[in-house]
C-alpha cells in the first residue's frame, strides 16, 4: 500500500500541476506534494512496507537510503523553487512543475523497484522528465546542451537495456525463478551463466555510468549543468546520479553474489580512478561556476564507483557518500543559483564578492566549499575517509595515495574559484535583498550534512550497514 | 521456420549496410522503415504459435517503427528544409568496410557467449552487429537527423536481442522499448527542429559554443 | 573430359553477342520503344569484320595486339568455367585465380592499346577503367573465397560443380549474398549502368567505350565480341553459383544455363532502365558495397 502511495502521489501531482492555471498555485502545489512525499518516506522508516506485485516492488535498506536522499533533496528544491519562480520564471512555466514531479515519480520507481526492467524504465523516465527543464531558455547554448545530453543519455540507456537483456539471458539458463527480479537473481546467483553475466555487467556499467556522468561518458555534464537552471542542476547532481548509482549497485549486488567479483571490481576501480583524474584535470583553471560544480560531480561519481569497487569498508563509504553528496550538491547548486540570481542580467554579471552582496548565500557557498571538498566536520569527510580506508585495508596503497593526491588537487582548484566568488571584489552599493525561501533550503541541507559528519542516527546507520553488506562490504 | 528467420535477419543486416553506404537522406529513412517492418515480422517467425502477445507485439512494432517514425522523420526533413545529402565525417567506403568489420566482430563475440537454442543462432550476432553499426552511424555522421537514424538502429539492435525473451520477460519491456524509441526520437526531433531554426543548418559540428 | 564441356563452351561463346542485345531490347521495351533487334550485335560484328581498318600513324604493334589478346584471354577464361555444370575443359587447383587474371590480362592489353594512341580521351578512359577494375577485384575474389569455403574445393570445376550441389542447402544465404555481389561485379565489368552507360555519346562520361575509341574494322569487332564474352562469363559464373547443375543430365543443364543467361540479360536491362548512372566518385562506393556483400557471405560461411 505504502509503496503504491509513494509512486502514486508524484504521478497524480504531476498531472494536477499541469492543470493549475496560476504560477503561484503551481509553485505551492509543488512544495506541498514534495512535503507529502517526504512524509510518506519518513513513514516508511518506521513501518517498513511489504513487497507488492510478486516482489517486483519492494523497499530494502539500500533502496530506502536512496529514496530518502532523493525525497529530501527534492523537498528542499521544491520549496526553493517557490522563491525562484517568483524571481526568474522559466519559459516553460506550465510544464516546469509537472516535469519536476514526474522526475520525482520516476526516481521513486527506481528506488522501490526490484525488477531490473522497471528500474530501467524509471531511469529512462527521469532522463526524459529532466530534458525539457534543461532547455528552458530556448537559446543556442541550452539547445546545444540538451542535444548533447539527449544523445549521450539515450545511447547510455539503450546500452543499459541491452545489458538488462543480457542479464535475462544469463538467468534463462538457470532453472525456475522470476526473470530479472533482484531477489531471485541473488538467491539463484550460483546458477547464473558467467559469460552472459560479465557481458551484462559491462553494458550496464557503460549505460548507467553514462547516466551518472562517469568518465569517459561524462562529456555531457559540464554543458548540461552549465546551462540548466541551478535548481535543476542540483536535482540532477543529487538525485539523478544517486538513482543511476543505485542501478549500478544492484548489478554489483548480483555480480558479488554470483562470484564474479574479481572481474567486476577492477573495472569499477578503473572507471572511478579515471573519473577522478579527469575531474582533477578539468577543474584546474575552470571559471564558470556551474561547470565547476559539474566536474566536482564527476569527481564524486568517481569516488562512489571507486568505493563500490574496493569493497570492504569502501562499500559502506560509497553508500554514506551517496547521502552526503546529494546534500552537499544541493547546497552548492542552490547557493550558486542565488549568486547568479543576484548577479544581475546585464552584460557583466557580478560573480564575485558574494559575502558582501548576498551574505547568507555567500556564507552558504563558503560552507559548501568546505563540505564538497571533504573537510571535517562535514559528512563527506567521513565517507571519503571510509573509502580511502577501504583502499588501505585491501592493500591497494597506490590507489589510496593517488586518490589522496587527486583530492588535494581538487581542493585547491575548487577553493581558488569559490573563494574568489565569495571574497572577491564587489562594487560598492551592491547589497541585494535575499528572499528567505532561497536561503532556508540550502541552509537546512548544510545542517544535515554537518550532522552526518558528527553523528549518524541509529536507524540510518543500520540501513547503511545493510546496504554495504549486500554490496560485499562491511560497516565500521 | 529457421530458414525464414535467417532470411529476415539477413535482410536486416543488409538494411544496415544500406544506411552505411547511401548518400541520400531519404534512402536512410526508407531503409529504417524496411528494417522496422522486418523487425515486426520477426516475432511471428520466431514464435509460430501466434499467441495474442506475439501478434500484438508485431503489430505495434510495425506501426511504430515502420510507419510512424519514418513519417515523423520525413516531416522533420521537410520542416527543417535540409540539404538531402548525408554529409558524413567518415567516408562511405571506410564506413562500409567498418560495417563489415563490425559484423565480423559481432560474430566473433557471439562465439564467446554460449548458445541458447539452435533456432536463435543468428539472432545474437545480427543484433550485436546492428548495435555496433548503429553506434557507428551515430558517431560518424554530422547531420543531426542521421544521428537520430543511427540511434534508431541502435534501438533496433537492442530490440532484436530482446526478441529472445518475448516469452519469458513479459510485455512490459517491449512496451518500454517502443515507448523509449518513440519518445526519445520525438524529443530529438523537436530539438532537431529547433537546431535547424537556430543555426540554419543541421550540422552538429556547429554545436561547439560550449567548451572548456 | 566428356563431350558436354566443349559443346557447352561452343553454345556460350556462340550466344555471347545475344546478351547485350537482349539487355538493349529489354531497356527499349521498358521505355515504350521497339528497340533494335536482339540479333543486332551479330550483324554488327559481321559488318565490321568485312570493313577495312585504319591505324593511326603514332600507334605501334601494341595497338594492334590489344584486341587480339582481349578476345583470346576471354576465350581461355571461358575454358576454365564448368559451363555444363560438371567439369571445365581445363581444370587445375587454383584456377579461379587464373580466371581472374586472364580477364585482367585482356583488360591490361586494351589499356596498353589505349595508352599507345597518345590521345587524352583514351588515356582518361584507361585510367577510369583501371580504377573501376581495382575496386571490382576484391569483390570477385571474396566471391571466389566464399565458393571455395562452401565446397572445400580449390578449383572452379569443383566449386561450381558436384561439391556445390551438396553444400548448397546449408549455404544458401551465403550463396545468395555471393550471387548479389557477382551481379554488381557483372554490372561493373560489363560497363553497364550504374557504372558506365553504354548508350551515351559524350566521351567525357564514358569509361569503357572511350578507351577503345580509336579501333576500327575487325579490331573493333574483336573488342566488341571479347566484351560480350566477358559479360557472358560473369553471368555464367553467377548462374553457376546460385544454380548448381551437376546432378542434372547434360541437355537440361545446358538448357538451364541458356535460360539463366537470358534472365540475367533481362535483369541487366531492367536495372539499366530503373537506375541512373552513378557519379564517378560514387562508383568505388558501389563496388565496396559489392565487396561488403561478398564479405558477409564469407563471414556466414566461416561461422557455419
Amino acid at each position: 500500500m505504502l509503496l503504491l502511495a509513494l509512486l502514486g502521489v508524484p504521478a497524480v501531482a504531476a498531472v494536477v500541476a499541469y492543470a493549475l492555471p496560476a504560477p503561484g498555485a503551481r509553485a505551492a502545489w509543488l512544495g506541498l506534494s514534495a512535503s507529502g512525499h517526504l512524509a510518506l518516506v519518513a513513514l516508511a522508516w518506521f513501518a517498513p512496507p511489504a513487497p507488492v506485485f510478486a516482489g517486483w516492488l519492494a523497499l530494502d535498506a539500500l533502496g530506502l537510503v536512496v529514496l530518502s536522499t532523493v525525497s529530501g533533496l527534492f523537498a528542499v528544491v521544491a520549496w526553493y523553487a517557490v522563491g525562484y519562480l517568483r524571481r526568474a520564471s522559466p519559459r516553460g512555466g506550465r510544464a516546469f512543475a509537472s516535469c519536476l514531479l514526474a522526475f520525482l515519480g520516476a526516481a521513486t520507481l527506481v528506488a522501490v523497484s526490484h525488477h531490473f526492467a522497471l528500474l530501467w524504465v524509471g531511469l529512462e523516465g527521469m532522463t526524459l522528465a529532466v530534458a525539457p527543464l534543461i532547455f528552458h531558455r530556448h537559446d543556442r547554448r541550452s539547445l546545444e546542451a540538451v542535444w548533447k545530453y539527449l544523445v549521450i543519455s539515450s545511447v547510455g540507456i539503450a546500452l543499459a537495456l541491452l545489458g538488462v537483456f543480457f542479464l535475462a539471458t544469463a538467468q534463462a539458463v538457470a532453472p525456475g525463478g522470476r526473470p530479472l527480479v533482484l531477489d531471485d537473481l541473488v538467491s539463484g546467483a550460483a546458477g547464473l551463466q558467467p559469460a552472459w553475466l560479465k557481458a551484462a555487467f559491462i553494458f550496464l556499467l557503460v549505460g548507467f555510468g553514462a547516466k551518472m556522468g562517469l568518465a569517459p561518458m561524462h562529456t555531457w555534464k559540464p554543458d548540461t549543468y552549465g546551462e540548466a537552471p541551478p535548481l535543476v542542476g542540483g536535482l540532477m547532481a543529487g538525485a539523478l546520479t544517486s538513482c543511476a548509482f543505485l542501478g549500478l549497485a544492484r548489478v554489483t549486488q548480483v555480480a558479488v553474489a554470483a562470484g564474479i567479483a574479481p572481474f567486476v571490481r577492477p573495472l569499477l576501480v578503473g572507471f572511478g580512478l579515471l573519473s577522478l583524474i579527469v575531474a582533477a584535470a578539468f577543474l584546474i583553471g575552470q571559471t564558470d561556476l556551474r561547470r565547476l560544480l559539474a566536474y566536482s560531480s564527476v569527481e564524486h561519481m568517481g569516488l562512489l564507483v571507486l568505493g563500490l569497487g574496493l569493497g570492504g569498508l569502501g562499500s559502506y563509504g560509497a553508500v554514506l557518500h551517496l547521502v552526503n553528496n546529494a546534500c552537499v550538491k544541493g547546497v552548492m547548486f542552490l547557493a550558486v543559483g542565488n549568486v547568479l540570481l543576484s548577479a544581475g542580467e546585464g552584460p557583466a554579471p557580478v560573480l564575485t564578492g558574494a559575502l558582501r552582496r548576498t551574505p547568507a548565500s555567500g556564507l552558504l557557498l563558503l560552507v559548501g566549499l568546505f563540505a564538497v571538498t571533504g573537510s571535517p566536520p562535514f559528512g563527506l569527510f567521513l565517507s571519503e575517509f571510509a573509502i580511502v580506508s577501504g583502499a588501505f585495508q585491501g592493500g591497494h596503497y597506490v590507489i589510496a595515495f593517488t586518490v589522496l593526491a587527486l583530492l588535494a588537487v581538487i581542493f585547491v582548484s575548487l577553493s581558488a574559484r569559490i573563494l574568489d566568488a565569495v571574497y572577491g571584489p564587489a562594487p560598492a552599493a551592491a547589497r541585494v535583498a535575499e528572499s528567505p525561501w532561497l536561503v532556508a533550503g540550502p541552509a537546512a541541507l548544510a545542517l544535515v550534512t554537518l550532522m552526518l559528519g558528527v553523528f549518524i542516527p541509529g536507524p540510518l546507520f543500520r540501513a547503511l550497514a545493510d546496504g554495504a553488506q549486500v554490496l560485499g562490504g562491511w560497516a565500521p | 521456420m529457421t530458414q525464414i528467420v535467417e532470411l529476415l535477419l539477413l535482410l536486416v543486416a543488409l538494411t544496415n549496410f544500406v544506411v552505411l553506404g547511401t548518400t541520400r537522406l531519404s534512402t536512410c529513412i526508407r531503409a529504417i522503415a524496411v528494417q522496422g517492418a522486418l523487425l515486426g515480422l520477426l516475432p511471428l517467425a520466431l514464435y509460430p504459435g501466434g499467441s495474442l502477445h506475439t501478434w500484438g507485439l508485431a503489430a505495434g512494432t510495425i506501426l511504430v517503427k515502420a510507419i510512424v517514425l519514418p513519417r515523423f522523420l520525413r516531416w522533420a526533413i521537410r520542416e527543417a528544409a535540409v540539404r538531402r545529402e548525408v554529409e558524413p565525417r567518415l567516408g562511405y567506403v571506410a564506413s562500409l568496410l567498418l560495417g563489415v568489420a563490425a559484423v565480423a566482430a559481432a560474430f566473433a563475440i557471439s562465439r564467446q557467449l554460449p548458445l541458447l537454442e539452435q533456432a536463435r543462432e543468428m539472432l545474437v550476432p545480427v543484433a550485436l552487429a546492428t548495435v555496433i553499426i548503429g553506434l557507428l552511424v551515430l558517431t560518424t555522421r554530422t547531420k543531426a537527423l542521421v544521428q537520430v537514424v543511427g540511434y534508431i538502429m541502435l534501438e533496433n539492435g537492442v530490440y532484436l536481442f530482446g526478441l529472445i525473451h518475448v516469452e519469458r520477460v513479459p510485455f512490459l519491456v517491449e512496451v518500454g522499448v517502443l515507448l523509449d524509441v518513440f519518445v526519445a526520437v520525438f524529443i530529438m526531433g523537436i530539438v532537431v527542429f529547433h537546431i535547424s531554426r537556430e543555426f540554419d543548418s543541421l550540422d552538429t559540428t556547429r554545436l561547439t559554443e560550449l567548451t572548456d | 573430359m566428356t563431350w558436354s564441356a566443349p559443346v557447352a563452351l561452343a553454345v556460350v561463346i556462340g550466344m555471347a553477342p545475344l546478351i547485350p542485345g537482349i539487355a538493349a531490347k529489354t531497356k527499349a521495351r521498358l521505355a515504350g520503344r521497339r528497340g533494335p533487334p536482339v540479333l543486332q550485335l551479330y550483324r554488327d560484328l559481321g559488318r565490321l569484320w568485312h570493313k577495312g581498318v585504319v591505324y593511326s600513324r603514332v600507334t605501334t604493334w601494341v595497338f594492334r595486339m590489344g584486341p587480339v589478346v582481349g578476345v583470346v584471354t576471354a576465350g581461355l577464361a571461358a575454358c576454365l568455367l564448368p559451363l555444363d555444370g560438371r567439369g571445365a575443359l581445363i581444370t587445375f587447383s587454383g584456377d579461379f585465380v587464373a580466371f581472374a587474371y586472364l580477364l585482367a590480362l585482356g583488360r591490361f592489353a586494351l589499356v596498353l592499346a589505349a595508352l599507345d594512341t597518345g590521345s587524352s580521351f583514351e588515356g582518361m578512359g584507361a585510367s577510369r577503367e583501371v580504377t573501376v577494375a581495382s575496386f571490382a577485384e576484391p569483390a570477385l575474389f571474396l566471391a571466389f573465397v566464399a565458393l571455395v569455403l562452401a565446397t572445400d574445393s580449390l578449383s572452379l570445376g569443383g566449386a561450381l560443380g558436384g561439391p556445390l550441389v551438396q553444400a548448397w542447402p546449408a549455404a544458401t544465404p551465403a550463396l545468395a549474398m555471393v550471387t548479389a555481389s557477382l551481379f554488381l561485379v557483372l554490372l561493373a565489368e560489363g560497363a553497364r549502368v550504374p557504372v558506365d552507360d553504354p548508350a551515351t555519346h559524350l566521351e567525357l562520361t564514358m569509361i569503357h567505350e572511350v578507351m577503345v575509341l580509336d579501333h576500327s574494322g575487325p579490331d573493333l569487332a574483336m573488342i566488341l565480341f571479347g566484351h560480350a564474352v566477358k559479360m557472358t562469363l560473369f553471368a555464367a559464373l553467377l548462374i553457376g553459383a546460385i544454380f548448381p547443375r551437376a546432378s542434372l543430365p547434360v541437355l537440361p543443364a545446358i538448357g538451364i544455363l541458356v535460360a539463366g543467361l537470358v534472365v540475367v540479360a533481362v535483369a541487366v536491362g531492367i536495372v539499366e532502365s530503373v537506375m541512373a548512372r552513378l557519379r564517378l566518385t560514387h562508383v568505388p562506393q558501389f563496388l565496396t558495397a559489392a565487396s561488403a556483400l561478398a564479405a558477409l557471405g564469407v563471414i556466414l560461411l566461416l561461422v557455419a
